[in-house]
């Protein structure tokens, strides 16, 4: 079940930060307020925390700031628009294209080359053009992780290939892997966060991606994230985020379930298609040893033929653009509940110190230090981050789907069409012949009208 | 044999569930083969089914079907259908009666029979010779067997297959009356026969070798068919999966929910439209195995032709050496041997008495030898005509019901195509309203 957080204002920009589910809001501590979050600039260098921009870089940090930036426009419509449609900033447009094989002595690869339109300062030039391979997009996609542990990542498409079994170099293979590559990075680019990540900057921009240097001081900061909220259990998860859990879950089953029918059906198809063919040859070598019945028969023999191919064509392109499609999303509600576990134990964290905190105050008045204060920010980030990008997410789903199963949907009309038009240009043909006949011969049908 | 004369008779063969105008149409369009003067103005039609059970001829209970035929005279233009004379046949009648006119009429290609068991079925198709389709599809089959005899020029005269049609209790008698078990017997044993034709007749042998290519081609599309069907079967019932899985999912969806949940219900159509459209196709098979049992009758009528040929050029050869042998016994020399010759050679030559007595009994058998050429000629000429005629008229059936076997087989392919858009269209218009 999607979570039913009001729309286009899921994170904590509008709300004061107390109305928003408080996990020990039973608690007697009236905790301050919380931050101000509808100023931006200073707030955010301390929380620099939960995306881990430098404060040297002017670009906003979390989706609230981004929020007041852009004015939001109040066009929420309750007909299941993308709630970010118009905060976007279509503002930056990448493209993966053009498959390059290259060939060393000691390995071979496919590069693709990624080309970027965009207006942002962010960036030194308006466009960029680079060639990258499948390695330079999983670093990208790490450094997000680590980088932006709050948001959902889309996810790759499957790193690791059987050697014998899939041939990487095919172009099928290629087609299908830069067609999710493309997919993964146009979904980073609109992201309202994510977009401005410097690790994307430098994947789009720089002529050499030093992946090793450079930009280390960034990945710091984020592993703080990271390892600070380990050793917290939690207790209680709070609804919404139980029902994403369980919705993951059982929508995770669900594809799995619709993958295996899919392929199930492609390999019924395969076998079908098999047996069809050479049902077709048969006619055509009956045709060999007939006079008057020659052409029908040849005729039968090219419709059934015409059919195979329009199978071949649908099978092949379920092949190609629905099955990876599915796996992808398998991919990504992997890595959603993930963030999901991080989220957790960031509420964890922050439970834990709190409770700490407020036994040693009983014991001999110690305040509640301030990074106490400092863990409850991080994870009410966490979860407005987390929640606006769940509804973009659902969003999204719901558009790939539509796509997708529509898609599938047309194949198979595409296909039936082929084959009906077929046939009944051979009824045509045969039932010309037909008129010409003039015999007193009586045909069974003939007899029986 | 028949012999063709023109004549405006009229025999309307049809169905019950024909209307007045179809049947009007029916007696204006329908001329029959000339000659079918026995069902002039005669409808016959195999009604329906039943089972039955009783005493077989070992004793032993045992269910069995029984087929209702149904005579009536064929409609007058005005006049009201009269109620139809009925009776009941089962199977090994069909049988006894067919295996006489194979007896009977050896130069005919006699239509055949529906089979006996099911055979090149796909796994979903039932093997049971009681199963309610496949006695339907056998109903269909023994109306259009007494159909097509009804319709030949020669066969329909046939007093037995007028009884057959109209006596229920006397036939068995009539039938074993006219003694061609005897025939049936021997005939059976001359198809098996191997011998050898020293000049055997060109069209004849490319006919046979045409109905073994045919009967061929025809069982292997028979098999590959089946398998095909059961391929598709397959294809079609696993889509029924996704029909549960849209269902489940869309318990865990808003929006998308309603959409899902229709497309899923479009998917199970799908999956369960593949047994109509199988069960159709069976029609299709039926008309390829028709043609698959013509080709024995094909083949039996060469092998016949054969035979007569064969003793035809026996008795030729036989005649030739008697005479070769009357030569010699006059002119005393001895070019061909024979145990009379060596005798008398050996144990001396005989008297001009035996010699006499000898040569008059050769005259005799030449004589008889000669009568026996005369009428295998006479039987062989006859037999050729008789069958090319019959053979030019099976060969233009042939190319009319199986050309017209294609076009209802390719007018199913463009409905199930029909089908398959129509399920797919109303799938896809709910997928884009999620």
């Amino acid at each position: 079940m999607s979570v039913s957080a009001p729309r286009g204002l899921a994170s904590s920009g509008q709300k004061p930060i107390t109305e928003i589910l408080h996990p020990l809001s039973a608690a007697e501590e009236p905790l301050s307020p919380g931050p101000d979050v509808t100023v931006s600039g200073g707030r955010d260098k301390e929380v620099g925390l939960t995306n881990g921009t430098p404060v040297e870089t002017p670009s906003p940090a979390s989706a609230s700031v981004l929020f007041n930036r852009l004015q939001l426009d109040d066009d929420l419509d309750s007909d299941g628009r993308d709630p970010y449609a118009d905060t976007e900033t279509h503002d930056l447009f990448v493209t993966v294209d053009d498959p390059k094989k290259h060939v060393s002595t000691m390995e071979t690869y496919i590069t693709y080359r990624v080309s970027t339109k965009t207006t942002r300062i962010e960036f030194d030039l308006p466009e960029y053009s680079v060639r990258r391979r499948y390695q330079d997009f999983d670093w990208l996609r790490t450094k997000l992780e680590d980088s932006q542990p709050t948001h959902l990542i889309p996810p790759l498409p499957e790193k690791f290939v059987m050697k014998g079994v899939v041939d990487r170099f095919s172009e099928e293979f290629v087609e299908t892997r830069m067609k999710a590559l493309d997919k993964f990075l146009k979904r980073v680019a609109d992201h309202p966060v994510l977009s401005f990540n410097p690790h994307l900057n430098a994947f789009l921009s720089a002529k050499d991606l030093n992946k090793r240097q450079g930009l280390a001081l960034l990945s710091k900061v984020g592993e703080s994230v990271k390892n600070v909220a380990g050793g917290y259990k939690l207790r209680v998860r709070p609804p919404e985020f139980c029902a994403m859990g369980e919705y993951l879950d059982t929508f995770n089953q669900k594809l799995g379930t619709i993958d295996r029918i899919a392929q199930r059906i492609l390999k019924e198809q395969s076998e079908y298609l098999t047996e069809l063919r050479e049902y077709g040859t048969v006619y055509a070598s009956w045709a060999g040893s007939e006079e008057e019945l020659q052409r029908p028969l040849e005729g039968v023999a090219g419709c059934v033929t015409t059919c195979c191919g329009a199978l071949e064509d649908m099978s092949e392109n379920m092949g190609q653009d629905f099955l990876p499609v599915l796996r992808e999303y398998i991919l990504y509600i992997e890595s959603m509940k993930n963030v999901l576990r991080k989220r957790d134990q960031s509420q964890a964290e922050y439970e834990g110190r709190l409770e700490a905190a407020v036994l040693r105050k009983q014991e001999d008045r110690t305040p509640i230090p301030a990074e106490v204060e400092k863990c409850q920010d991080k994870m009410e980030c966490f979860n407005a981050d987390l929640k606006a990008d769940w509804e973009r997410w659902q969003s999204n789903k719901r558009q790939d789907f539509k796509q997708l199963l529509t898609g599938m949907a047309d194949k198979n009309v595409t296909h039936y069409e082929k084959c009906q038009a077929a046939w009944e240009s051979l009824i045509t043909l045969l039932q010309d012949k037909q008129t010409e006949d003039k015999t007193s011969c009586k045909s069974l049908w003939e007899m029986r009208q | 044999m028949a012999d063709s004369v023109s004549s405006e008779e009229v025999a309307v063969i049809s169905n019950t569930d024909i209307t007045s105008t179809e049947s009007e149409n029916n007696i204006i369009n329908t001329m029959v083969e000339r000659g079918t003067a026995l069902l002039r103005k005669l409808e016959i039609n195999v009604a329906e089914a039943e089972k039955r059970t009783g005493k077989n001829t070992v004793n032993m209970q045992e269910t069995y079907t029984v087929y209702l035929i149904e005579i009536r005279p064929a409609e007058t233009e005005g006049g009201t259908p009269a109620a139809p004379d009925t009776l009941w046949r089962r199977y090994s009648e069909f049988e006894l009666l067919r295996t006489y006119l194979l007896v009977t009429y050896p130069y005919i290609i006699i239509p055949p029979l529906p089979e006996k068991r099911a055979e090149f079925v796909w796994h979903k198709l039932s093997a049971d010779n009681l199963d309610p389709d496949f006695v339907e599809r056998r109903r269909v089959g023994l109306e259009n067997f007494l159909l097509r005899v009804a319709s030949h020029p020669v066969l329909s005269n046939d007093k037995i297959f007028f009884l057959f049609l109209t006596e229920e209790k006397g036939w068995r008698d009539a039938v074993l009356e006219t003694g061609f078990q005897d025939k049936a017997d021997s005939r059976l044993k001359s198809l098996s026969a191997m011998f050898r034709v020293k000049n055997p007749d060109k069209r004849f042998t490319a006919l046979k070798q045409y109905s073994d290519e045919l009967n061929s081609v025809i069982s292997q599309l028979l098999r590959i068919r089946a398998r095909v069907a059961d391929r598709l079967y397959g294809v079609y019932k696993v889509h029924g999966n996704y029909g549960r899985v849209f269902s489940e999912w869309s318990a865990i969806e808003k929006e998308m929910g309603d959409g899902l949940q229709s497309a899923g219900h479009h998917m199970d159509t799908y999956a369960a439209s593949i047994d109509d459209i199988l069960e159709e196709e069976e029609h299709f098979a039926d008309q390829l195995k028709e043609y698959l049992f013509y080709t024995d009758a094909v083949r039996s009528v060469c092998r016949k032709h054969e035979l007569i040929q064969y003793e035809l050029e026996m008795a030729a050869q036989d005649l030739a050496q008697k005479k070769q042998q009357k030569e010699e016994l006059a002119t005393g020399t001895m070019r061909i041997f024979s145990l009379k010759g060596m005798t008398s050679k050996l144990f001396g030559q005989e008297s001009p008495e035996q010699k006499e007595s000898r040569l008059a009994a050769l005259e005799q058998s030449i004589q008889e030898g000669e009568e026996t050429v005369k009428e295998k000629n006479t039987e062989c000429q006859e037999f050729v005509r008789a069958a090319w005629d019959d053979i030019e008229h099976f060969k233009e059936q042939k190319d009319k019901d199986l050309r017209e076997a294609l076009i209802s087989y390719a007018i199913m392919q463009i409905s199930m195509c029909k089908k398959g858009i129509q399920v797919w269209s109303n799938a896809k218009e709910c997928f884009s309203k999620m």
